[in-house]
C-alpha cells in the first residue's frame, strides 16, 4: 500500500470538513422554513446507497490482497458479509460476520 | 414520559443515543485502525474524525486516498456519501429553524445519522415540545455519540500502528462497507439504486482518474429516484382502480 502524501490528506481533510458542514448548514442555516424541491429530495435519498455499492464492488470482485486477481475465498467473505448485515440490519453483526468468514477461510485454504 | 425542562429535555436526548454507541465507538475505532494502516498518524486521524464527523464519508476518502485517486474525485465521492447530511438538515429545519443563528450553526456541526434519526422520532411523537426543549434534546442526542467517536479513533490510530502489515487488514475495509450496505437497503427503490450502481461500477471501473465512481454513482442515484417515482405511480394506479 503506497502512502498518502501529507498535503493530499489535509486537503482531503479540510476540504471534507467544509464540504460536509457546509451541506449540514445548508438547509438549516440558509433556507429558513424554505422546503427543498422534491425532485432533489429524491435524488439525495439514494447518493449514499449508490455510492457506497459502487466504491466497493470493483474492490471484491478485484480484492486487493491478491493483486487484484478474482478469489473465491474474498468473494464469499463478501456475500457473507452482505447477506448478515441484510438480514439482521445490524452493521456490526454483517461485519463480524464478514472477518470471521474471511478468516475461517484463510486457516482453510 | 412528557419532557418538563431544557434540562431533562438533554438528558433524555442523552439517554436515547446510547445504544448506538455500540455502533459508533467500533466504526470509529475501526476507522482509526484502518487510518494508521493507510500511514496516517494519530493526530492526523483524530483531526479527520472531529473535523468532518462522518463514517461513511471518511471511510470512502480513506479508500480512495490509498486507490491514489485525483484529488478532486476524492472529494467529490466522499462529499457524495455525505449529501445525505443535506437531505437530514432539511428535514430538522422546521422543528429547529427557528432557533438562533448561534445555534443552528453549532448544531449543523452535530447533523449526523444518529441525531437526526432520534431527533425526528421524538419532534414527531411530542409536537408540543417548545424550541428550547427540542435544541437541548438534539444536543443531547450528541453528548456521548461524539466524544465515543472521536476518541475511538485516536485508540483505533494507536492501536493500527502497532499492527504488522502482514496480517493484511487491507480486506477489511470492503468489508465495513458491505456491512453498511444491508441496513441502507430499507425500500425497493434503495434495492434498484445498489443493483444499478455495481452493475455500472464494474465496467466503469476501465475509466481513468476513478471516474466510473462517479459515472456508476449517478447511475444508482437515478435509477433509486426513477424507481421510488415509478412505484409511486403503480401505488396511485392500483389505489385509483379500487
Amino acid at each position: 500500500m503506497s502512502s498518502i502524501p501529507t498535503p493530499v490528506l489535509w486537503t482531503v481533510i479540510i476540504g471534507l470538513a467544509l464540504g460536509s458542514y457546509g451541506l449540514r448548514f445548508a438547509f438549516i442555516g440558509f433556507m429558513g422554513g424554505k422546503p427543498i424541491p422534491e425532485w432533489l429530495m429524491r435524488h439525495l435519498r439514494y447518493t449514499a446507497v449508490a455510492i457506497i455499492p459502487a466504491l466497493v464492488a470493483p474492490l471484491v470482485v478485484w480484492p486487493a490482497p491478491t493483486g487484484g486477481d478474482p478469489s473465491l475465498m474474498h468473494f464469499a467473505a463478501a456475500a457473507a458479509t452482505f447477506a448478515a448485515g441484510y438480514l439482521t440490519r445490524n452493521v456490526l453483526i454483517g461485519l463480524g460476520t464478514g472477518g470471521l468468514s474471511l478468516l475461517l477461510l484463510y486457516l482453510a485454504a | 414520559m412528557a419532557i418538563t425542562t431544557t434540562k431533562s429535555a438533554f438528558w433524555k436526548g442523552f439517554r436515547d443515543s446510547a445504544p448506538f454507541l455500540f455502533m459508533a465507538s467500533p466504526f470509529g475505532f475501526l476507522f482509526g485502525v484502518l487510518a494508521a494502516e493507510a500511514g496516517l498518524i494519530v493526530p492526523e486521524a483524530f483531526a479527520f474524525s472531529l473535523t468532518v464527523f462522518a463514517g461513511a464519508a471518511q471511510f470512502t476518502a480513506l479508500q480512495l486516498m490509498q486507490e491514489n485517486a485525483p484529488l478532486i474525485i476524492i472529494l467529490i465521492s466522499a462529499l457524495a456519501v455525505n449529501l445525505r447530511m443535506a437531505m437530514y438538515s432539511a428535514s430538522l429545519t422546521p422543528y429547529l429553524g427557528d432557533a438562533p443563528m448561534w445555534q443552528r450553526a453549532i448544531a449543523a456541526y452535530f447533523i449526523v445519522d444518529q441525531s437526526y434519526a432520534l431527533s425526528v422520532v421524538q419532534f414527531e411523537t411530542e409536537p408540543e415540545m417548545p424550541l428550547p426543549q427540542r435544541v437541548a434534546y438534539f444536543f443531547g442526542t450528541n453528548g456521548l455519540i461524539t466524544p465515543a467517536w472521536v476518541i475511538a479513533t485516536a485508540l483505533g490510530a494507536l492501536v493500527g500502528t502497532r499492527i504488522p502489515e502482514s496480517w493484511g487488514v487491507d480486506f477489511v475495509l470492503p468489508l465495513a462497507f458491505l456491512a453498511m450496505i444491508g441496513p441502507m437497503l430499507r425500500t425497493p427503490a434503495h434495492v434498484a439504486a445498489c443493483f444499478v450502481a455495481v452493475a455500472a461500477s464494474l465496467p466503469a471501473a476501465a475509466l481513468p482518474y476513478n471516474l466510473g465512481l462517479i459515472v456508476a454513482g449517478i447511475a444508482g442515484m437515478v435509477a433509486g429516484a426513477q424507481a421510488e417515482l415509478w412505484l409511486e405511480r403503480q401505488k396511485a394506479k392500483a389505489e385509483g382502480a379500487k
